[in-house]
């Protein structure tokens, strides 16, 4: 089952090699990138030439260990991509062996120990973000305070030295630069009884919809996928069923209780919801392959990230999310395998 | 039996027939307790000593006990040799008791002990199944500590902890720090780690094994042929 399944691209165009494709995934992120470092400041610079700088150097290790050639790999652009999705997982102010940790795990074990690029079951990135996630909780939470929010921002040599020693100026407790995010906030004051409504007007770190600040990177993430579809790097099938389900499951509770459950649109425009459907679930080599199966796991997904928000340990589930569905996804592929022309009968 | 014979069962036990590493039994008690050296100890220590009595019981009624019922009454003299083992521990190693709570119970259920039974103690003489159970035993407590001692390194930073629950309270000196103020990496502590840890060992063995079978393959010595036998 597992040898069978299917993996994509078939077709051979010079766009569409997996150099092509990598880098237009990473050009289609960069504005994203770009307003999430000027919103949260120097550390999400920091971390993300530090993390390119990790994964290349694991990436090259792996694959001198390996036997293989270099060249080909490090230029492909698939481990630059993982390192930048798990920066936009990670707190602006990680410290450096933090983003060391996650993106080393992610490259060494989840990508080259089942066999390198094409061969992973889970997405790199999730993983190493998992693995941060389970072993350092205390760290994850700590979220510097988007621009107009924090009373206190810190210059580029401040962070740096942050960063790499966790020395802050003299004058600054880490409390004053950082605080929870939006989905935390959301899930502790609903543990404390109050209303969504409530919660929202009298919790400074939310804006319209959802995080002060986050809305616009979430747009801007939107729009690079919105690009990716059009350009046809990636389908639609996976986004639309899962943020499609997120909806419609989302608006199900918040009909039923809006006190109670938060707005759909506060779920998708929270947390990881844009970012996972558009980039990190539709990874082609731990997606469903089929459209149909393809449909089935985005709307895994989006169900999935309700329940872990919901009920689960976790503020946010979007990696939980995928990691499960990605174990599925070769079953999905299983059931939903396209009927090959001239064989078989649909209702046979 | 020869003393050969006996030579290939220890080796069989120790390496090349592995209970945790090539014959992959008795996970649940090997991936859930050994988030330290002590914990990996205690069990391993226990096993063996169920693994060395049931095989010698085992082989003493042989040839009395009936193919048909055989697997009721093994189960039933293990099941009686670990009811004592959990009061002994319960009277003398109190705390270690606790730690390993249910899985001292559990060692019913490893399949390891089970299976040297059926597959070797039923059909040997007394002396041979004590030394296979031994040496599986000893084998198995080997990479108890090591998969203990790896992810008691990497997810706290210290080694032989509270290994005074086992040995008194000289023991206490045992314990090193490794790192001091370490934050602790609660990965290798986790389930995850025994798995990820295990599949490390197995594949660390396995190169091992290449690794001597290229060397035979160069340089072809006389014996070479029955030494890496493998089942």
């Amino acid at each position: 089952m597992f040898k069978k399944s299917l993996s994509s691209p078939h077709i051979h165009h010079p766009g569409y090699s997996t150099q092509g494709m990598m880098f237009r995934v990473i050009l289609a992120l960069l504005p994203a990138a770009a307003a999430y470092a000027w919103l949260f400041g120097w550390g999400v610079v920091i971390n993300i030439l530090l993390a390119v700088t990790v994964a290349l150097a694991c990436e090259a290790a792996m694959l001198t260990v390996r036997g293989r050639p270099l060249r080909p790999a490090i230029t492909d652009g698939s481990a630059i991509l993982t390192a930048l999705l798990l920066v936009f997982a990670l707190p602006p102010l990680a410290p450096w062996w933090l983003t060391t940790i996650g993106v080393a795990f992610a490259i060494v074990v989840a990508k080259h120990l089942y066999g390198g690029l094409g061969f992973n079951p889970f997405n790199p990135a999730m993983i190493g973000y998992v693995v941060l996630l389970v072993s350092f909780p205390r760290e994850l939470t700590l979220w510097s305070l988007p621009a107009g929010l924090a009373a206190h921002t810190l210059d580029f040599g401040a962070t740096l030295s942050y960063i790499f020693s966790g020395a802050l100026p003299a004058n600054l407790s880490i409390d004053a630069l950082t605080s929870a995010t939006p989905l935390d906030v959301m899930r502790t004051q609903l543990g404390l009884g109050q209303t969504t409504g409530e919660i929202m007007t009298a919790q400074p770190v939310f804006g319209f919809v959802g995080g002060k600040g986050w809305i616009w990177i979430n747009l801007l993430l939107l729009a690079g996928g919105v690009w990716l579809i059009y350009r046809r790097l990636i389908n639609w099938h996976i986004p639309v069923a899962l943020l499609g389900s997120l909806f419609v499951i989302s608006l199900l509770f918040y009909l039923l209780d809006p006190k109670q459950s938060p707005s759909p649109l506060f779920h998708l425009f929270s947390g990881a919801a844009i970012l996972g459907a558009f980039f990190i679930a539709t990874d082609p080599v731990t997606a469903a392959t089929s459209n149909i199966g393809r449909l089935w796991y985005g709307a895994g997904i989006g169900v999935l990230i309700y329940v872990i928000r919901s009920w689960g340990g976790f503020p946010d589930g979007v990696a939980f999310a995928v990691l499960l569905m990605n174990m599925a996804a070769p079953t999905i592929d299983y059931y939903t395998k396209p009927r090959v022309f001239g064989h078989g009968k649909k209702d046979a | 039996m020869s003393n050969r014979q006996y030579t290939d069962i220890t080796r069989n036990g120790l390496w090349s027939n592995n209970v945790a590493l090539v014959q992959i039994l008795g996970l649940c008690p090997l991936l859930a307790v050994t988030n330290t050296v002590t914990n990996g100890l205690g069990l391993g220590l226990a096993t063996t000593l169920v693994l060395v009595t049931s095989s010698l019981i085992v082989s003493l009624i042989r040839n009395i006990v009936r193919p048909e019922i055989r697997l009721p009454a093994f189960v039933m003299i293990i099941a009686s040799l670990v009811t004592a083992i959990e009061l002994a521990m319960n009277a003398w190693f109190h705390e270690l008791f606790n730690i390993l709570g249910i899985f001292i119970p559990l060692i019913v259920t490893n399949c390891a002990i089970l299976g040297r039974a059926e597959a070797f103690a039923v059909k040997n003489p007394p002396l041979p199944a004590v030394i296979d159970a031994l040496a599986m035993g000893i084998g198995f407590t080997a990479v108890l500590v090591v998969l203990g001692g790896m992810r008691e390194a990497i997810g706290s930073g210290t080694l032989f902890a509270n290994a005074h629950l086992m040995f008194g309270d000289w023991a206490s000196i045992l314990t090193i720090t490794l790192i001091e103020d370490y934050r602790g990496f609660l990965l290798a502590i986790l389930a995850p780690g025994a798995f990820i840890g295990l599949g490390l060992l197995i594949a660390l063995k396995n190169h091992f094994e290449a690794r001597g079978r290229a060397a035979e393959k160069s340089q072809p010595a006389p014996q070479s042929a029955a030494a890496s036998s493998h089942s």
